[in-house]
């Protein structure tokens, strides 16, 4: 098994964005990984590994489109435990989610995965839709926002608990696949490889690299493509005419009791 | 003339409430672009549905029928197929629909298959081919414009306005080939969330609790008072992530984008991401016993108090004035 998580390198979504010129300013910003990337490379290690032991069943093999020389959220994620790294330069904020798409297929291809691992949504950019293309681009079968995975050894085969519209619905998908993850796939039941005892005590969120993991890192493989190794021409469909700050919304009153409240609601802002 | 293709769902044979924001949009971009509204039902027999919502007009043109058992249960996989087919055959300059986990699944699989550009979850429609949509939790709005031959939209529900049936009825007509194939998945179940209550993003009050309601039980309080004022039931993400509640409730970047005439913020410290969720609410009311939390920075109304005390009295006195 081998399998492919993708990570985003995005403006620090802690700090409030910055605007000049009618456009997003990130020239003073710090980058980091997209979080959800780290659910992602998160399921990723906890299907592979065998709980509390060092046998792998899978390989975990990270990728990112960025531009030349940023790619210290990739260490990052080799730091939490991913084999190598595969990286494309590019500069990402000028493509578009297809091109991103057909690189991420075509080292998905170039690389014969078993399982394409994505984060549901950039924090940034929040489209979205890179796993939902990608399986379009691969002709392969999807199961995006999942919440819970389990790993079908045996029949090879993932079944998968999404978050839809009104509830949850539980898809078995066939290997190779793709996958786009929600924020509970860290809950600490969420994942299971049918190998890890199920009592195996992981945490309600991602792992932080510890420190053996940050020395492995930079002795770990990363391969460096440009989007021409993989024969992709990419472009950008969509152009972003402007970004500014939304309006803002007026902070209101604090109200003393109960009552002045109810009444603040009746009369003035005749919502009851 | 060019042609829109609004993508609608189908729940109990009938057209589904939140497939309306989307048809508003749909109507709103081929005004922006002189062209006629289409619609597509899927399903695996539904000719007696777009026969009824052709009937009721909605603006369109014609209402396209692709039919295949492999389309239901829905799959991205099958979906995304009989959507590629219907663009070959009706050749539209725009595909759209309401942003539902079941159209942001499968429009955007489609749009790949196509090459076509997405504009997801748009919060309005600025001209042609340009449309407004929040990005950055909701800190930083874009202006996109979308090229080439075919695009594709997602519309947030919260951000139009439900359509109205009227008009000239439309005609029908079927979408010849269609395939669906679901690459093996299966659907092996569909819980829903019982619920008598509207859905949280048609809801005109909506009262959410945060951790600060500690266990599920506690959400009792916050029901009574949903319940009296007719709303729905939301959650901030440590609620839901705690299993206080159902994750469908969760309000947020990652949840529900809601904007109810009244938000109700139980113990809700008022994070970036919950904000981005329901700060288009009209009026927002903030319950907390801390009166340093940003929630307060964006409420209307603020009492700094614990739920325990103040909800109670809360529904005890609306109740009383309702008489
Ligand atoms: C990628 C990402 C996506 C996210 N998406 C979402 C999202 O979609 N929606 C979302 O909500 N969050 C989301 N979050 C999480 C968000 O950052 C916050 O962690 C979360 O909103 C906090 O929930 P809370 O306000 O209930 O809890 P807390 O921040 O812990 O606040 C609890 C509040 O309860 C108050 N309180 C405690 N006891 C009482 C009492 N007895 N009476 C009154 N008040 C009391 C406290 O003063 C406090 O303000 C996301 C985070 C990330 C990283
Ligand atoms: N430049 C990129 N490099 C690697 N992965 C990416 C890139 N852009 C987006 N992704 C992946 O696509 C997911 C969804 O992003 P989006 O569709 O942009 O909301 C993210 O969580 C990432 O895993």
């Amino acid at each position: 098994m081998k399998i492919l998580v993708t990570v985003k390198r995005i403006p620090d979504p802690v700090e409030p964005p910055k605007f000049a010129g009618g456009q997003l300013d990130t020239a003073t910003s710090k980058w980091v990984q997209n979080e959800f990337d780290e659910y992602g490379i998160e399921t990723a290690l906890r299907l592979a590994e065998v709980g509390g032991g060092t046998e792998r069943l899978a390989e975990v093999v990270v990728l990112s489109i960025c531009p030349p020389g940023k790619r210290d959220h990739v260490t990052n994620f080799l730091a939490m435990g991913a084999n190598r790294a595969v990286v494309v330069e590019a500069d990402d904020t000028t493509l578009d989610a297809q091109s991103i798409a057909q690189l991420v297929a075509a080292v998905f291809r170039k690389e014969a995965c078993d399982l394409l691992i994505s984060g549901k949504l950039s924090q940034d950019g929040e489209s979205n839709e890179l796993a939902q293309r990608v399986a379009g681009l691969l002709d392969l079968p999807q199961a995006t926002f999942a919440a819970q995975v389990t790993w079908d050894r045996s029949g090879n085969a993932l079944q998968v608990a999404r978050e839809v519209e009104d509830g949850v619905e539980t898809k078995r998908v066939p290997l190779p696949a793709v996958l786009s993850v929600d924020l509970r796939i860290v809950l600490p039941t969420s994942v299971r490889n049918g190998a890890t005892p199920e009592n195996h005590p992981y945490p309600d969120k991602p792992r932080l690299a510890s420190l053996r993991g940050i020395t492995m890192a930079k002795t770990k493989k990363v391969e460096v493509l440009k989007p021409a190794d993989l024969g992709v021409t990419v472009g950008c469909a969509v152009q972003t005419r402007s970004v500014v700050a939304p309006p803002k919304r007026q902070a209101g009153k604090l109200v003393a009791s109960v009552e002045e409240l109810v009444e603040k609601l009746a009369t003035e802002a005749k919502v009851l | 003339m060019s042609k829109v293709l609004v993508v609608v769902e189908l729940g109990d044979g009938k057209l589904r409430a939140h497939s309306l924001p989307g048809i508003t949009a749909g109507q709103q971009v081929a005004a922006s672009l002189s062209a006629e509204l289409h619609l597509l039902v899927l399903g695996a027999s539904p000719q007696a549905a777009a026969e009824a919502i052709a009937a009721e007009g909605w603006g369109a043109k014609t209402v396209h029928v692709a039919a295949h058992a492999g389309l239901e249960p829905f799959t991205a996989e099958a979906w995304a197929d009989a959507i590629v087919v219907a663009a070959r055959a009706i050749g539209p300059t725009a595909i759209g629909g309401t942003a539902t986990s079941t159209l942001r699944d499968a429009l955007p699989r489609a749009a790949a298959l196509l090459g076509a550009p997405l504009a997801p979850e748009v919060t309005g429609v600025k001209g042609p081919r340009i449309f407004s949509r929040e990005v950055w939790a909701g800190r930083a709005l874009a202006e996109l414009a979308m090229e080439g031959d075919l695009f594709f939209f997602t519309a947030r529900a919260s951000e139009f306005a439900p359509a109205q049936p009227g008009g000239a009825a439309a005609s029908v007509a079927s979408v010849d080939g269609v395939a669906a194939n679901q690459r093996g998945v299966q659907v092996l179940s569909i819980e829903k969330t019982q619920s008598a209550r509207p859905a949280l993003t048609e809801a005109k009050v909506v009262v959410s609790g945060g951790r600060g309601m500690r266990e599920g039980a506690n959400f009792r309080v916050l029901e009574e008072l949903t319940d009296l004022l007719g709303g729905a039931l939301g959650a901030s993400r440590a609620a839901t992530d705690a299993g206080m509640v159902p994750a469908d409730l969760q309000v947020g970047q990652t949840g529900k984008v809601v904007a109810p005439n009244l938000y109700i913020a139980v113990a809700i410290s008022g994070a970036i991401q919950h904000l981005a969720g329901m700060k288009g609410s009209k009026v927002i009311v903030a319950i907390n016993k801390n009166g340093e939390e940003p929630i307060f920075q964006i409420a209307d109304y603020g009492l700094v108090a614990k739920w325990e005390d103040a909800v109670p009295r809360l529904t005890e006195l609306i109740r009383a004035r309702k008489g």
